[in-house]
């Protein structure tokens, strides 16, 4: 899309610029002194509409950080664990705020059963430097929440065959 | 690659919040002591080893589109070849192996949700396995990255 032609370019409708800067954004800043400024080029908007635009999108959440997007494998966090928990549905909500507060835990979501073949509704993900770390921050978490009892599953990862940000426009 | 101090720094003040102004990396260089090449060619070099995969905007992905968690029980001898597949198909962005019967865990990222429940029906019969589907209902965590504790990584 940036290699369109500037002629090309200058009928799009800004939504349309505003999109595109969007999808180049997904794949990270160019690393130049005036990164925002190649944005803009590229994209046939000003510097200024580039910085305006991270910033409503930073205040309206639709970015919700900024900055170096650190791969926690490459510097040494080598287990992952995905661990799932089946909750009653009344009690998913306060166990999942209370879950998300531990500093190790480092995704929470509630998600839909899919029965019989899948009955845990809550997940949440553990990040550590070895197995043996992220089993006892699991202990903890178990021990500190009063989840002794409760049905779960640890999902250790075992190879990541990709791992990306996410990209929405133009779906690539 | 082994990090010095300011690469650590630089990771630790910059994983959330970088400047938005015109001469990002110049500013930045003045709150660690470096001129604005040098910050520069610190995150090519964290970028080439794969420390950082960019620097830039993590979208939240509830907005930005639709996206879903998914996951298939694909035959153990197969599943290189599966992941492979899942891989070519579009809107993946993470795809993992993990301990389990369902053993390949990927999400899914379209433009809106039909697109996406179009190509997820499509995956699952390309691969002839069943894909569960699970879509994300509350968010607790926001993700804000953690913080690294580099004495435990040494």
């Amino acid at each position: 899309m940036s290699r369109m032609p500037q002629s090309i370019k200058s009928h799009l409708s800004q939504a349309q610029k505003l999109l595109m800067l969007r999808h180049r954004l997904e794949t990270g800043l160019p690393l130049e002194p005036r990164p925002y400024q190649a944005l803009a080029i590229d994209c046939g908007l000003s510097e200024q509409d580039v910085l305006d635009a991270i910033t409503e999108w930073q205040e309206t959440g639709l970015i919700k950080r900024m900055g170096l997007v650190v791969r926690h494998r490459t510097l040494g966090y080598q287990a992952n664990a995905m661990v799932v928990w089946d909750l009653p549905d009344e009690q998913v909500a306060e166990i999942g705020r209370a879950l998300a507060e531990e500093p190790f835990v480092t995704l929470c979501y509630q998600r839909p059963r899919q029965l019989p073949d899948w009955p845990y509704n809550l997940f949440c993900m553990i990040h550590g430097t070895d197995r043996e770390q992220v089993l006892a921050q699991l202990q903890k978490l178990r021990d500190n929440h009063g989840l002794q009892a409760t049905q779960h599953r640890v999902l250790f990862s075992r190879k990541a065959y990709r791992q990306r940000g996410g990209r929405y426009v133009g779906n690539s | 690659m082994r990090l010095d101090a300011t690469d650590k720094r630089l990771i630790d003040l910059y994983q959330r919040q970088m400047p938005v102004t015109a001469r990002p990396f110049l500013a930045m260089g003045e709150a660690v002591g470096l001129c604005e090449q040098a910050v520069i060619s610190r995150l090519e070099a964290l970028q080439a080893h794969q420390i950082i995969s960019r620097v830039g905007p993590v979208f939240e992905h509830s907005r930005a589109g639709a996206s879903l968690l998914a996951a298939v029980a694909a035959p153990e001898h197969r599943i290189d070849q599966v992941a492979d597949r899942i891989n070519h198909f579009p809107g993946i962005n993470h795809n993992y192996a993990r301990e389990h019967t369902f053993n390949l865990w990927f999400v899914m990222t379209a433009p809106d949700q039909t697109t996406l429940d179009a190509q997820l029906d499509e995956l699952e019969s390309t691969l002839e396995l069943p894909v569960l589907r699970l879509p994300m209902i509350v968010a607790y965590h926001i993700d804000l990255a953690f913080d690294i504790d580099w004495e435990a990584l040494t």
